[in-house]
């Protein structure tokens, strides 16, 4: 139904109905009703041809007026009386990239396949961008590069975002999770020497690494640990290592184990020094585990280049979530230039099937996976765990910072575009270990847990 | 007989090297271990891990090989993260430079203000003495949320660490200028600025440079930790992205190159030292 026709075309005639594409309001409805989500695009142009309607009843003398004063200064007049910032969006959306140049800073992980894919595989230039990817050293680091502006758009762990937008851990600064990169992907990696020790309970007194404080990694040892009977910072000792140097740790016997993102956990195996324990897929099918992030500010300032980026990761995104795919992938990201990592790790942790370290071959198809839908209530129970581990202190309007942060809206329009099925609504119930978590209830969620720091 | 002195020196440095070289090789010879039978499982695995062993530091022979592999083709480039040896270091040089030249056109003006006037040298004193100290990487997190920009920031912090060495030379070195010397130029009566480049400064360059030398020194030290603490380009940044390969045999190789650097450009200002030095 491309009936929706520029109001501001003085040639176009506008129809009895709302749209102007319908012999009646009647007809218009019954042709609305099918396509339910119509896209952003499509209501915006409704609620420009709603103004203009409403403005001049008559069509003749719309398109008088027109005619007259041209369709530009029409809009800016009209936009003057009326918030249009709806429909100005969509009119963004064809229009050019305001800079061709954008640097994105990753962390050499699988979790961030979608941003470094994208450039040996030409997804940016597909866009009309030019991507400059940069290997960066750590998380606090990419923190700092971003919010320097250095980069326009970087690769961050999902709480990242919402702990710099709270202003935990760093100076309040609004930002925003356009698209998440992968879901699973994650594992419990312990040295070979406690190969017999695999009830948790048995793990008092380890030492364990995660690769920030803000981290998925980091809340999921921890309900781990917790459902374990053991008190995750008192019981153990959780620190906070650079992946790149885990291995090394582990290796040199400073820890026992980590949650940590891969090829991490498959290199400890390709080295021999550990074994993988468990996958978080284990844990929490479908967890969100990296982000793409931006700062509010690149995503106003620079609209259009942002919605390049943004669907240059979707399509990735969309390609990376095929199986069949996985393989050619893993060998456009492994160069030094990105991962720096033997083409066999890469693989095995993005085909699923992979040697364990004990001796085994498993095969887990989707023990990465890829799906850009940032539900708002991934946002919602990373900050029940924010709050449950003392890193939020007092009251948290979940629902709101989730909306501001975690922008579901442009990822959904784009998905679609990309040929992606759209989750119906922004929040979904989940369980994690067997427990459900309800997205409306966040603080009854907090309160049921037996360990924790409220 | 230095001539002989000197040879024989030689032949022991070689003797040092050869034994060097020969633990190194015989540390790192391949346990056996067993063997697996499940080959289609040893496939995904790295050598070592398939012969039931953790992996190996390697041996002097992969690093030669590996090192001839670098240095046959030092400044290629291939994308943004993975650049040739030889940029890599360049990248390092002209940070250190550029850090080393802000540094030193600070603390020489000031070494000479604070040699010459005692009391500008008491009151400066204490900041110096708490500002000295102070790890020049504590600086990073700092710079970079002020400066916004990490290549800034990794020269602010060279900076910050070749400054003092510079500072304390060229005050001690301007305050312990022979007073019969400045004598002979009262006498004389030769205006104050002049007095400062013809007879404090020739005097004072043998203390001076060698505060350059040391500074220099602690430059290339700390180049390499900003740079691994940033990342993005540069020797230190080389040595991380191996060290996330894990491939020691790459970081065997840096450590030697910036070994060879350091070594470099101390010699170079060794002989900057002793251009300016005088007999009496």
């Amino acid at each position: 139904m491309s009936a929706f026709k520029d109001p501001f075309d003085p040639a176009v005639k506008l129809g009895p109905c709302a749209c102007g594409g319908h012999a009646s309001q009647h007809e218009h409805d019954a042709a609305a009703a099918v396509p339910a989500a119509a896209s952003d695009d499509l209501y915006s142009h409704f609620v420009e041809s709603a103004v203009m309607r409403a403005l001049f009843p008559q069509d003749g003398a719309r398109r008088r007026f027109l005619r007259a004063v041209g369709s530009g200064t029409a809009l800016s007049a009209i936009s003057a009386l009326f918030p249009l910032g709806v429909a100005k969006e969509a009119f963004a959306q064809a229009g050019k990239i305001e800079k061709s140049s954008v640097k994105v800073g990753f962390i050499p992980i699988t979790c961030a396949t979608p941003i470094i894919m994208s450039q040996p595989m030409g997804f940016y230039g597909r866009q009309g961008l030019n991507v400059d990817v940069v290997k960066t050293a750590g998380w606090a680091v990419i923190r700092d590069k971003t919010l320097n502006k250095e980069y326009d758009a970087a690769h961050m762990l999902s709480p990242m975002p919402l702990a710099i937008t709270m202003g935990v851990g760093s100076n309040a600064m609004p930002y925003t999770v356009p698209a998440i990169e992968n879901i699973n992907g994650q594992a419990i990696t312990l040295a070979m020497k406690h190969k017999d020790k695999r009830d948790p309970k048995q793990w008092k007194g380890f030492k364990f690494a995660v690769p920030f404080d803000y981290s998925m990694h980091n809340y999921l040892l921890r309900y781990y640990l917790a459902e374990a009977g053991l008190d995750p910072d008192k019981d153990v000792q959780i620190r906070s290592v650079p992946p790149p140097e885990m291995v090394a740790n582990l290796r040199a016997d400073n820890i026992d184990g980590f949650l940590a993102p891969d090829p991490v956990n498959q290199r400890a195996v390709y080295d021999g020094v550990g074994f993988i324990h468990l996958l978080t897929k284990e844990l929490w099918d479908g967890h969100p585990c990296c982000a793409f992030a931006a700062s509010k500010e690149f995503i106003t300032t620079a609209p259009n280049t942002y919605k390049a980026l943004l669907r240059a990761i979707v399509d990735a995104t969309a390609f990376a979530a095929k199986p069949e795919n996985r393989k050619q992938i893993a060998e456009a990201i492994a160069p030094a230039n990105y991962l720096n990592q033997p083409v066999t790790v890469v693989e095995q942790v993005l085909t699923g099937t992979f040697a364990d370290g004990l001796g085994n071959i498993q095969k887990v198809p989707d023990r990465i996976n890829f799906d850009p839908f940032p539900y708002q209530s991934f946002a919602i129970w990373i900050m029940t765990q924010m709050k449950r581990w003392g890193q939020v202190k007092g009251d948290v309007d979940y629902a709101k910072v989730a909306r501001e942060v975690f922008l579901s809206t442009d990822a959904a329009r784009l998905m679609k575009e990309a040929g992606m099925k759209v989750p119906a609504s922004n929040t979904k119930k989940f369980s994690v270990m067997g427990k459900e978590f309800d997205p409306a209830k966040p603080e009854a969620y907090l309160q049921s847990f037996a360990i924790r720091r409220t | 007989m230095p001539k002989s002195r000197n040879l024989a020196a030689a032949l022991l440095s070689l003797a040092i090297f050869a034994v060097f070289v020969g633990a190194w090789h015989i540390a790192t010879l391949p346990t056996a271990g067993t063997v697996m039978a499940d080959t289609e499982y040893a496939k995904l695995l790295g050598t070592e891990a398939a012969g039931g062993q953790k992996s190996t530091v390697p041996g002097p022979k992969e690093v030669a090989l590996n090192m001839w592999k670098q240095l046959k083709d030092p400044f290629y480039v291939r994308g943004t993260n993975d650049q040739g040896i030889g940029i890599q270091l360049a990248y390092s040089l002209a940070r250190v430079g550029a850090g080393f030249v802000l540094a030193a056109l600070v603390a020489i003006p000031l070494g000479f203000l604070i040699g010459m006037s005692p009391l500008i040298h008491q009151a400066l004193n204490p900041f110096i003495q708490i500002l000295k100290p102070i790890s020049p990487l504590a600086w990073m997190p700092l710079a970079l949320y002020t400066i916004k920009d990490s290549a800034t920031s990794s020269i602010f912090v060279i900076f910050v660490c070749s400054i003092w060495p510079m500072l304390i030379n060229t005050a001690y070195g301007v305050a312990s200028v022979r007073k019969d010397w400045l004598n002979v130029a009262k006498t004389l009566e030769v205006g104050a600025l002049r007095k400062a480049f013809t007879v404090i400064l020739p005097a004072a360059a043998p203390t001076i440079t060698t505060g350059m030398r040391i500074s220099m020194g602690i430059a290339w030290l700390v180049i390499v930790a900003a740079e691994m603490l940033v990342g993005g380009t540069g020797i230190g940044y080389f040595v991380w992205n191996e060290w996330n390969n894990l491939s020691l045999t790459n970081v065997i190789f840096a450590i030697i190159m910036i070994g060879i650097v350091g070594m470099l450009l101390d010699f170079a200002f060794g002989r900057l030292q002793k251009l300016v030095t005088y007999v009496d």
